[in-house]
């Protein structure tokens, strides 16, 4: 009897004390409930900055050529929008193809509020829907915050497709496993810049790490008034908007 | 590269409307996506019938207990095809299992499926079964003796202890099977409910929403089977069993509607940034499959239907055989809608753009893995499966436990 109720006041005490709620706690994805902690080392980020996009597609041409993306306009790792708001409130968007010609008609067309270009791509977010449905494990987040696939175990479920609320997946039509922007992680790992950032005639596109306080993408962060896509979601993008107009969604 | 893909989806181009983004012109989760949780939505259904009888004493239907049990593990045989078929790599499907990653709902799928068919249906079906195997093996020779002692695990007693303790053991198994059915089909809700992304899906009730009208598919798909399936074999059917049975259903169906009603009422009260462009679709797209076949024709005409059956059974003694009218057509309907809301569900939470700014659009292919012949095939498999199950595995003394003279024969007669 002593040895019952011994037992029964230990397992009350332990469920009391912190040690209980930390082992349920460990059921959920921890990042999905504490924000990102700091962190050491490298953590890569992308700044677009809105305004000084001229929408020539450059970047989508580059980002095809370096990483194999199918030449068709269904699948891409990163594209372009053109917003157009007139002045009665409509908003118009549009993805512009490679070789579409930066229509001048903003200066022209009376009844036109703004436009703009959006550049887009993988959010790579802190915090990604992707990783945490891919029921294989092929989804998957370096240390370094870069979110990549491999395409060896991937079975092409294309769950992830429907976890990421930005549209950045698509199933490669050759390999049948799911494929996005990799920051292109095999010219990063050799200190370079990825293509899309380095063919950008404007410097709308800005890459670096965000640890480091000197780099330009520090900068762009620390000058800028920054936004990101779709924060009510917790994924915590880590590509950042300088600029950025709300009908952008 | 794959000319085929491009060319169906360069057809699709002129049928944008509005913008969506470049990745989004493809409906990844199509037919087979549809047919996977009408098909795991009639095993738990199924089940749940089945447990009526056994966990809540409802003896009118005992005549169906078999028949769902077979039907339940005749469906869930062919829910995994689905999946794995529409794999881009169908050949990989086992690193589900191997290298689960425990934070996903979809990984969740294998081990979900084997504890219901092994722990659940298999086990219960077992001992269902076992004295009657017993004796099929006593009374026949060769090699139908030789499946029958190996299907019974050549258990040979049928002494009053071991019967005692199938019984028993029925009961543990049913109610555990009841959280296990609910597990096997909330999880097929969970999968579409937990994705953020998505506000069609993203909702807790889409898991409950799951579950009524896996109920709902069930009982009818059962009921619809007992009634084509008994006078085929030469009985008659139990009509106080049927009505039973029905009552159920309209209660489920009830119930049903209700939560699909406040799920809808809920969203347009909230009236999201999402609103606009999920009115416009289910006002465009899927205005025939939602509002005429979901909701008119699998939901409010059955419900109607049976409605008047109670009424005019107690006023005016409607007769049998209208009333068995009005049950098979109310059936067939609720199927209909079942599968429709399915196919609500999946297709329709892929034909808006996750910038919710336009739609696009899916074309049913016909050949080919993701055509609508292969999802015929796969949903009349589970009937050909049953056909062999009920063969191995005779229901008729159960079927007809009314008692109709002279049918007992015909079902020794190897139906």
């Amino acid at each position: 009897m002593n040895g019952r109720r011994s037992f029964l006041r230990g397992f009350f005490a332990v469920l009391l004390s912190g040690g209980a709620i930390e082992g349920v706690m460990k059921l959920f994805p921890s990042k999905a409930l504490a924000k990102e902690t700091a962190r050491t080392g490298k953590w890569y980020g992308y700044g677009v900055s809105v305004d000084k996009c001229i929408g020539c597609a450059r970047c989508m041409d580059a980002c095809k050529n370096e990483n194999n993306v199918p030449k068709e306009p269904f699948f891409v790792r990163t594209w372009v929008e053109r917003y157009i708001t007139r002045k009665n409130g409509q908003t118009t968007v549009k993805a512009i193809a490679p070789g579409d010609e930066a229509t001048p008609e903003a200066a022209s067309d009376r009844t036109i509020l703004r436009s703009f270009f959006v550049p887009k791509l993988c959010n790579q977010c802190a915090n990604p829907p992707c990783v945490q449905v891919c029921p294989v494990g092929a989804t998957f987040q370096t240390g370094d915050g870069v979110v990549l696939v491999n395409e060896k175990t991937c079975i092409g479920c294309r769950y992830c497709i429907q976890a990421c609320p930005y549209g950045a997946r698509y199933l490669h039509p050759k390999t049948h496993t799911a494929d996005k922007c990799t920051f292109c992680y095999h010219r990063i790992s050799q200190g370079q810049l990825p293509a899309c950032v380095e063919v950008c005639p404007t410097q709308a596109r800005i890459f670096g790490d965000l640890n480091a306080a000197a780099s330009p993408m520090s900068r762009f962060l620390r000058m800028n008034k920054i936004h990101t896509l779709k924060p009510g979601l917790n994924t915590e993008p880590k590509a950042f908007y300088a600029n950025l107009d709300g009908e952008v969604r | 590269m794959n000319p085929e893909i491009i060319r169906s989806l360069q057809e699709l181009l002129p049928q944008i409307q509005g913008y969506i983004y470049p990745n989004e012109i493809e409906i990844h989760w199509g037919l087979l996506i549809v047919v996977y949780p009408y098909i795991t939505g009639v095993v738990a259904g199924a089940f749940i019938l089945a447990s009526l009888v056994k966990v809540f004493n409802v003896k009118e239907v005992q005549p169906l207990y078999r028949l769902s049990l077979l039907t339940a593990l005749a469906y869930l045989l062919v829910a995994p095809m689905a999946l794995v078929s529409h794999l881009g790599h169908p050949g990989r499907f086992y690193e589900i299992l191997l290298t689960p990653q425990t934070s996903s709902a979809m990984a969740m799928f294998g081990f979900v499926y084997a504890w219901y068919l092994m722990a659940v249906l298999l086990l219960e079906i077992w001992f269902v079964h076992r004295t009657d195997m017993i004796d099929m093996a006593e009374n026949s020779t060769g090699a139908t003796r030789l499946l029958y002692r190996a299907l019974s695990l050549f258990s040979k007693d049928k002494g009053e202890r071991a019967v005692a303790f199938d019984h028993k053991a029925l009961k543990v198994i049913t109610i555990v099977g009841i959280p296990s059915a609910f597990l096997l089909h909330g999880y097929v809700g969970f999968i579409f409910g937990s994705i953020k992304a998505n506000p069609w899906w993203s909702s807790v009730l889409i898991p409950i929403v799951f579950l009524f009208s896996a109920i709902v598919s069930g009982i009818a798909l059962v009921v619809l089977l007992y009634m084509i399936i008994t006078p085929l074999t030469g009985g008659k059917i139990n009509m106080k069993c049927v009505d039973k049975a029905v009552d159920f259903l309209f209660y489920a169906v009830i119930v049903d509607f209700s939560l699909e009603m406040v799920d809808f009422i809920h969203r347009v009260y909230q009236s999201e940034e999402e609103i606009k462009i999920l009115s416009e679709m289910v006002m465009s797209k899927l205005f025939l499959s939602l509002i005429i076949v979901q909701v008119l024709l699998g939901m409010l005409v059955p419900l109607l239907l049976i409605s008047l059956t109670k009424i005019f059974k107690k006023r005016f003694s409607l007769n049998e055989d209208m009333r068995k009218m009005v049950y098979f057509i109310s059936v067939i309907l609720i199927q209909f809608g079942i599968f429709a809301t399915r196919w609500n569900v999946v297709i329709g939470g892929q034909m808006f753009s996750k910038s919710f700014r336009g739609l696009t659009t899916y074309k049913m292919e016909f050949g080919g893995i993701e055509g609508l012949l292969y999802a015929i095939v796969l949903l009349a498999l589970p009937i050909a499966i049953l056909f062999v199950l009920m063969k191995v595995l005779p229901p008729w003394k159960e079927l007809r436990e009314e008692g109709e003279t002279g049918t007992e024969a015909l079902g020794g007669a190897g139906m």
